[in-house]
């Protein structure tokens, strides 16, 4: 039977433009319509201007008729996270404070995809200012996980992984500081990267952790995160942070054969805490690789446990001085019933902020205080040294470390808000990669019984994406997880 | 009891550059508000500052001229306050790395009178530290205005030990820097426009003692006088605070100059939590040594040493060399006439001192004619002081020459032959017009012949009378000498 059009990977979209099959503006009247039909209930969308994208489209069209096409992902539909910005369109980082914003300028990347032609197809729902890992931190609408709407997509992009799993885009961007792609990525079974920090500019990138954050694709097929990744790195003048490293061709790398790699399975991974059916999962991937002439390697990682602390210092010390700009003053909400300049900021911030970010807000100030820096963040700083250090010290030892993306399947919606501590600690499978500036890549490896995706992790020494991505296609071709895509109401599979 | 001040400074100096500390957008004064912002300057979510390159190589010249120490690596941090003229609501800046550590910088106080040199003293610095610049607020009765203009200037703050003694000291460390500051092109340094702005740290302690006493920060010292003005009230205030056996408060105070006094801002105990911490936006700065060397390499002589090589070197006075060492536009202008007429140093300076000076005050209302727009150029002095010194022209007629070359700009020589001022030094002519002068005042001839010596000017009038001033008095003294000797 032909597939329909949502089914289509965004690598199968590409060739049926190609080859003359289908039409961009026909491709993304199919994605608008399923938007319209299933985000009533999935809610990965907080905004969708359908005359922009379709205009998009059309000139993707014009293009293609002229022989004039831009890329290979010409005409191709790509979600935004709500926190990336794109001229003259909405920026409201799901929080109130930006209600009304909207950028005046594109991020870098968001001129790298117009570059390549790629049709801008709507915001994504997001936990506010990327603070969260369920996506119930948003100040507009929950996210549904299309594999189960009782359930979390996980966070904070779980818009651009709901999105994706559903069929309603082929591919979206997401932004990870703690395994805000990558989680959400496992809970919805599509595939997300987290490039190294560094491979990709943050300029126009609304910052949340500036040491740690880095936007990345999700999509369905690891060929596909890997042709939208080939678009978004490289380096950018107006990112000092980004760095000037040749990009190889991702794409080609996923058809390379790794060879014979070391791979390392850390114990703190697998210890207490893991799902058991998330673990048989994530073991059994291990296997595979084993299969396939690879060497497991049994390592230790013990500085792991420090992780979440150390995450939670560094990037709420560093939230607080970057939220510190949405005032009132020049842009975004500004209470009406303020009398001066300090009332401006203080009735301001107290209606446009929600609970999670004011928690991180005054975690962040606390941890910088006068008195409390040098026990808190400073002592923070040396132990993410630290953990870098024990992190690239198992990469000589190892090519690749290997582990679940997260200590269970996605939960139900309402259970990550009961204990905001607990839910901290759910990443802590995810967040040594942010502090040690590692790329990761999440991709589905199974199912726990009550039907819900198990992601794989991946994570590599900075800039050997093009291992991940080796790695990660090897065993997405001899399994049947690739392009996998949720099915909502009467949808085939 | 007798105290004496201890006073430290915080001067601040915005960097002259093209474009701001973190963007590409242009600096400037006096643009129509809100014009010169960008996404980074406004702190619109996802902007992000990249390092101006020339702002730090400014600053690596400010910490070369003071002979600072430069660490190979300086880094930035973000100071986290609340102002709405702050558009981050945090301001980049360097808190304990910063790009200049320690250095000097030579004072010269008032001297006794005008034309004399007064004493120099060293003004040790803590450190200098770049920064960005805030916008500027203006307060209405009912609301206020921001504008972001001036916000991400390149900003230098410059901080001495607390070793001044006197508000005296104080303006001459400001003088000081100025001077240097703008010789190396670093920053105009005009306090009107913001350019330079200092805050002072004042306290009192017995006379003898080493134990610092509690010290209050002036703010918004605007001018040089009113640096002066409110240091000296600060120390008449506090000491009498300390004779009446009280303490004093430590705060910060800011000063009114309309009023001459000044009042308190906040207490110690409302000191600002600053909250700072390493930007992660931005990477550490590696400065190579290659890098001191070019840009030692660019700097112009330091004020004083240039004073001192013209005092040996020229052997000018003071009263030259205080003039034009001081301002850079004129040591440039006199070295680069000097370099056409070495042996002429002398004139020249003269001329750039005194005549020129003169010409471009009299070219204008108020204050001087910018040396940019005076027409002599260099080599045209040069020019003019070597004909004055070769006597073909007299002192008094060059000053008209060089009149007429500030308002024309033309070559000295063609206006010496149109004002018919080429003297006369046809000998014979000179010989029988002095001889006539001698014969009609017999009188003056005998008293000369007596032995007075003065009477020897009653013919010289007649004489320059007779030649239209062209005589060179030189030559007519000689041939009137031998006349009446009656040879």
């Amino acid at each position: 039977m032909e597939k329909s059009l949502y089914q289509l990977t965004a690598l199968e979209m590409s060739g049926a433009l190609t080859s003359g099959n289908i039409s961009s503006e026909r491709l993304v009247l199919d994605c608008l319509e399923r938007i319209r039909t299933l985000d009533e209930s999935v809610g990965a969308f907080l905004h969708v201007d359908e005359a922009s994208i379709l205009a998009q489209a059309r000139a993707s069209d014009q293009r293609r008729l002229q022989g004039a096409t831009l890329s290979t992902l010409d005409g191709v539909p790509v979600a935004l996270k709500d926190v990336i910005a794109v001229a003259g369109e909405p920026l409201t980082c799901a929080s109130r404070i930006l209600e009304n914003y909207k950028s005046p300028y594109d991020a870098h990347v968001t001129k790298l995809l117009k570059a390549a032609g790629v049709v801008l197809c709507g915001r994504l729902n997001m936990d506010e200012f990327a603070m969260g890992s369920a996506t119930e931190n948003s100040a507009f609408k929950r996210t549904a996980n299309p594999w189960n709407l009782k359930h979390s997509p996980g966070g904070s992009s779980g818009g651009s992984a709901a999105a994706v799993a559903a069929g309603m885009v082929p591919m979206s961007l997401g932004s990870d500081t703690g395994g805000s792609i990558r989680q959400p990525a496992a809970f919805c079974g599509v595939v997300g990267i987290k490039p190294s920090y560094g491979r990709v500019s943050r300029f126009g990138l609304a910052a949340y952790a500036s040491s740690l954050d880095q936007i990345g694709p999700l999509a369905r097929t690891v060929r596909d995160a890997a042709a939208l990744l080939q678009i978004i790195a490289g380096a950018d003048p107006k990112d000092s942070t980004c760095m000037r490293r040749d990009v190889p061709d991702y794409l080609a790398e996923t058809m390379r054969d790794p060879g014979c790699l070391r791979i390392g399975l850390p114990a703190e991974f697998f210890a207490e805490g893991l799902d058991a059916e998330v673990r048989k999962s994530v073991l059994e991937a291990a296997d595979f690789f084993a299969k396939q002439g690879h060497e497991i390697v049994d390592i230790q990682l013990p500085l792991t446990k420090l992780a979440v602390p150390v995450y939670y210092i560094i990037a709420t010390a560093e939230a607080t001085s970057n939220l510190a700009r949405y005032d009132g003053i020049r842009y975004g909400h500004r209470s009406d019933i303020a009398v001066d300049a300090i009332d401006i900021y203080y009735k301001s911030r107290g209606e446009g902020f929600g609970e999670e970010v004011k928690r991180r807000i005054m975690l962040g100030n606390f941890v910088l205080s006068s008195g409390y820096y040098d026990a808190w963040y400073v002592r923070a700083q040396k132990v993410r040294t630290l953990l870098r250090a024990e992190y690239m010290n198992a990469f000589d030892k190892v090519d690749l470390i290997l582990t679940p993306t997260t200590p269970g399947a996605a939960l139900r919606q309402g259970e990550h808000r009961e204990d905001p501590l607990q839910s901290y600690l759910e990443d802590v499978y995810t967040i040594p990669a942010n502090l040690a500036g590692l790329p990761g890549i999440s991709l589905p490896c199974g199912f726990v019984a009550s039907g819900l995706p198990v992601g794989l992790q991946l994570l590599a020494a900075p800039f050997a994406e093009d291992r991940l991505l080796q790695v990660a296609s090897q065993y997405e071709r001899a399994h049947r997880f690739a392009g996998l895509r949720a099915r909502i109401g009467g949808d085939e599979q | 009891m007798n105290y004496e001040a201890v006073i430290g400074l915080e001067v601040h100096v915005q960097l002259k550059t093209r474009s701001k500390m973190f963007t590409r957008v242009a600096t400037g004064f006096g643009a129509a508000p809100n014009t010169l912002v960008d996404p980074v300057i406004l702190g619109l979510p996802g902007a992000l500052p990249v390092l101006n390159r020339h702002a730090i190589e400014q600053s690596i010249k400010v910490g070369l001229i003071f002979e600072s120490t430069i660490p190979e690596v300086c880094k930035w941090d973000r100071k986290n306050y609340w102002y709405p003229d702050s558009p981050k609501n945090y301001q980049i800046t360097q808190y304990d790395q910063p790009i200049c550590v320690g250095g000097s910088v030579e004072i010269e106080l008032p001297g006794a009178a005008r034309n004399i040199m007064g004493e120099h003293r060293y003004i040790q610095l803590t450190r200098a530290h770049l920064e960005e610049d805030v916008g500027k607020l203006t307060h209405g009765d009912n609301d206020s205005l921001v504008d972001y203009n001036r916000a991400g200037t390149p900003l230098l703050e410059i901080v001495t030990e607390p070793v001044l003694t006197s508000a005296e000291e104080a303006v001459a460390f400001l003088n000081s820097l100025r001077m240097h500051l703008t010789a190396a092109g670093i920053s105009d340094c005009d306090m009107e426009k913001g350019q330079m702005r200092c805050d002072a740290n004042v306290s009192l302690r017995p006379i003898g003692s080493s134990v610092l006493g509690t010290r209050t920060e002036m703010k918004n010292l605007n001018s040089i006088s009113g640096v002066k003005n409110a240091i000296e009230y600060e120390i008449r205030r506090q000491s009498r605070i300390l004779e009446r056996g009280g303490q004093v408060v430590q705060e910060t105070r800011r000063w009114d100059a309309d009023s001459g006094m000044s009042t308190a801002m906040r207490g110690k105990e409302d000191a600002h939590d600053y909250r700072y911490f390493p930007d992660p936006d931005l990477l550490p700065v590696r400065i190579p040594p290659a890098t001191l060397q070019r840009l030692r390499a660019e700097l112009p002589e330091a004020v004083f040493e240039q004073q001192r090589r013209y005092q040996s070197q020229y052997d000018l006075p003071y009263t030259l060399t205080s003039v034009i060492c001081y301002d850079h536009h004129l040591s440039k202008y006199f070295e680069a006439a000097v370099a056409e007429y070495p042996e002429g140093a002398k004139g020249i300076a003269n001329y750039v001192a005194n005549e020129l000076q003169r010409e471009r005050s009299a070219a204008v209302g108020e204050g001087m004619l910018p040396m940019e727009q005076v027409k002599i150029l260099p080599a045209q002095l040069a020019q003019l002081v070597r004909i004055v010194d070769g006597g073909k022209i007299t002192k008094q007629n060059a000053k008209e020459v060089l009149s007429t070359m500030f308002a024309t700009g033309a070559d000295p020589v063609g206006i010496i032959r149109e004002l018919g001022f080429d003297q006369t030094t046809d000998s014979s002519e000179l010989e029988s017009i002095c001889r006539e002068a001698v014969d009609a005042n017999p009188v003056a001839a005998e008293q000369f012949r007596a032995g007075q010596a003065k009477a020897l000017n009653s013919f010289i009038g007649p004489v320059m009378k007779a030649t239209k001033g062209k005589g060179n008095p030189a030559v007519i003294q000689e041939i009137l000498r031998r006349i009446l000797a009656g040879q």
